[in-house]
């Protein structure tokens, strides 16, 4: 035993140590998502039996309308919330100046990543209101009739994702500045001598350096957009009437809100959402592969 | 090793002490959901009932209102009560299908609650069984603002209410004053199905409502579309927005006299008398009767009590429910939460004209619904509520807003 154990203690000791983490995740990350798969073929309330109905769910969800909602709103999300990678960088770079009391600047800027989604949720709720918002309340002095923003089908996805770009831009922002202190200041004086300046120095010089904080910018800001669940679930449920759903909410909707419990068809959703979040994870592993691999 | 022996002795005697206190009292542990003013009153009825049966001891284990209700799909399952809180109707339909509720109809037959219960017996029974006992109910109706009438120059209408025409009329006059004739809040979706109950009710009724929350009328069929062309007709009157607000912001509405009809239960009136208001300027009637001859019911959302398939102590839990039933307990009980005995032999607190308007008013009903999110399977009442939603705000999509209901229809019931 200690023979073999001296002899291929380098090979044995990561798997140690990485045993723990391993395990954790096979337990609530990898099971999870191939039971999930398996839940999707039943109907199933939570309580009685499961009933093996086959691709029944998948089916359903094709033709199902709030489904055809759920999935434009979320690549409408998903554009959208892109804002937040050059509106964090314009942050950033504005901020990213040596003058008295900066740092106060920069962490009141960050503020509204550090407070929860659920505080940023009912901030814009009240913001949006009918009545007494502030939104509500200008545009009425500006054009004479409110429009309350969350009882509109057509404007709800959208208020609801300047909610959720007010603390993404500011996770992008703290990426950026981090980002910005690892920029050569060599080679930007270099620059300078060749008589780079304003735009083609951002482009030419800064960027290209930002390359790592962009891509995990990116990546931040996709997951981001497709979880957008606690935004939704805060200011509309979903509503009026549906129009504010995503993928996110409507799994939950389905499996284990107050009228749902369809465990079976919350899961076909859990699958399609992980179909859609795998195209982009794997993309992103891929580049870093890549990465590791060229250098 | 004296430490030790002194140690293990103790334990047997606690061992010894607990199977003695076991022995003298037996435990029954119930779940329940109640808000702070009803879990006072029902720690108070416990307390009778223990003294009344003092070999049974009582343990409340009360949850967070909106959180048992997925805490009791966990606990039925894995460790079940002998008492737990559900609700009456389709609600607990689920339940009992998948056989997690007990069967208590020798309790109803042993105390004559099928006579004194009456008024609930049909909302409590599925596939002739009888699955639970209600302890309380409360009705809904039209509560109004007086001074908003007074204020548009409208008649304040009497105790016992207005016709449609003069409803529908009202609403013209209240347009003209720059007041909401009737609001309501629909974020949560459930509020506005209070108003598609009455609708549903008044123009086609009881029956025809409870064929349509069993999926046996088609949401296509021009029985429907009659009742929301009555719904069209106050449509434009309801406050603008309420797909934003929830139905606490709209009870402010009423209590600034910014809206004047409120279709609600009477749990808001707390909520309107926190605003401000009292008994002389909030005013209750009976929602208007819309098809002349159809016998009045009304919608009164009931609170039950079951006994979970997984129950220990099924004998005291029954001696339980037959003493929450009793006329004395309910009288006793909703006199301190401030809502409505389900036993016709209890009394109700003569000083309350909302709870006396809604006593007389649900004791004469030809049937009581339980609301629509309890009477139609719990799909069918998402998709209904945000259909109702939908037309409260787009009134020219109904024909789609119908198309879609009849398709979720078609999935549900099987």
């Amino acid at each position: 035993m200690s023979a073999y154990w001296k002899a291929n203690q380098r090979r044995l000791a990561p798997w140690i140590f990485l045993a723990p983490g391993l395990l954790i995740f096979a337990v609530y990350v990898i099971v999870p998502i191939f039971q999930s798969m398996l839940y999707s073929f039943y109907d199933w309330d939570g309580l009685s039996d499961p009933v093996w109905i086959g691709t029944e769910n998948y089916v359903e969800l094709a033709s199902d309308p709030n489904m055809v909602t759920s999935f434009k709103n979320n690549i409408i999300w998903l554009v959208l919330y892109m804002l937040a990678v050059p509106l964090g960088l314009f942050i950033a770079i504005f901020l990213n100046q040596t003058v008295r009391g900066i740092r106060i600047y920069k962490s009141l800027f960050f503020f509204p990543f550090v407070i929860s989604q659920v505080v940023v949720g009912l901030i814009f709720s009240w913001f949006y209101a009918p009545g007494f918002g502030l939104l509500y309340k200008v545009i009425e002095a500006i054009t004479g009739t409110g429009v309350a923003v969350l009882a509109d089908p057509d404007l709800v996805t959208y208020g609801i994702i300047a909610a959720g770009l007010w603390p993404q831009v500011a996770y992008v922002m703290i990426l950026y500045l981090t980002g910005l202190n690892n920029v050569a200041p060599d080679q930007v004086e270099a620059a300078r001598l060749d008589g780079a300046k304003g735009w083609r120095m951002l482009w030419y010089v800064i960027l290209p350096q930002l390359r790592p904080a962009t891509f995990i910018a990116v990546v931040v800001t996709v997951i981001g957009a497709l979880r957008s669940f606690d935004l939704v679930s805060i200011m509309t449920s979903g509503g009026p009437f549906g129009s504010s759903r995503v993928l996110s909410y409507y799994m939950f909707e389905q499996a284990l809100s107050e009228y749902g419990y369809r465990m079976g068809y919350g899961a076909a959703i859990a699958v399609v959402l992980f179909a859609i979040m795998m195209v982009f994870i794997s993309g992103f592993i891929w580049k870093m592969w890549r990465d590791e691999t060229e250098r | 090793m004296v430490h030790m022996k002194a140690g293990a002795a103790a334990l047997v005697a606690a061992l010894l002490m607990t199977t003695a206190a076991s022995a003298e009292q037996r435990v029954l542990k119930y779940n329940a959901d109640y808000d702070p003013i009803p879990l006072a009153a029902m720690e108070a009825l416990i307390v009778d009932f223990e003294a009344a049966n003092p070999d049974v001891d009582v343990q409340l284990n009360n949850f967070d209102h909106e959180g048992y209700k997925t805490a009791i799909r966990n606990f039925l399952t894995t460790d079940a009560p002998d008492l737990a809180n559900w609700y009456a109707g389709n609600r607990m339909a689920p339940f009992v299908k998948a056989g997690q509720f007990q069967d208590v109809t020798d309790v109803w037959d042993a105390n004559g609650l099928n006579d004194s219960l009456g008024s609930a017996a049909a909302s409590m029974t599925i596939d002739g069984k009888k699955w639970g006992v209600p302890y309380t109910y409360y009705q809904w109706g039209i509560y109004f603002n007086k001074d908003a009438y007074k204020a548009a120059g409208v008649d304040v209408p009497a105790a016992t209410g207005v016709d449609w025409a003069t409803f529908v009329s009202n609403c013209e006059k209240f347009k003209a004053a720059g007041i909401d004739c009737l609001t309501t809040g629909t974020k949560a979706l459930w509020p506005g199905a209070g108003i598609f109950d009455y609708m549903s009710l008044r123009t086609n009724g009881y029956e025809w409502h409870m064929d349509l929350a069993n999926g046996k009328i088609a949401w296509t069929d021009p029985s429907v579309k009659k009742v929301f062309t009555e719904l069209g007709k106050v449509q434009p009157y309801v406050t603008a927005n309420h797909a934003a607000i929830d139905w606490q912001d709209a009870a402010a509405l009423l209590v600034q006299g910014k809206a004047a009809n409120y279709v609600m239960g009477n749990f808001a009136v707390g909520v309107f008398k926190e605003g401000g208001m009292t008994n002389d300027n909030l005013g209750f009637m009976a929602f208007p009767e819309i098809t002349p001859g159809i016998p009045r019911s009304e919608d009164a959302p009931t609170d039950t009590i079951h006994i979970p398939a997984g129950a220990k102590n099924v004998a005291d839990a029954k001696t339980f429910l037959a003493f929450v039933a009793s006329a004395d307990a309910q009288t006793k009980l909703n006199a301190a939460i401030g809502q409505l005995p389900t036993n016709k032999n209890s009394t109700v607190a003569a000083d309350d004209p909302f709870i006396t308007a809604g006593f007389a008013m649900l004791s004469s009903a030809h049937a009581l619904s339980q609301f629509f999110d309890r009477d139609a399977p719990a799909e069918m009442a998402k998709a209904g509520m945000e259909g109702i939603q939908q037309f409260l705000v787009q009134p020219e999509e109904l024909d789609n807003i119908l198309a879609r209901l009849e398709q979720v229809r078609g999935q549900v019931y099987k």
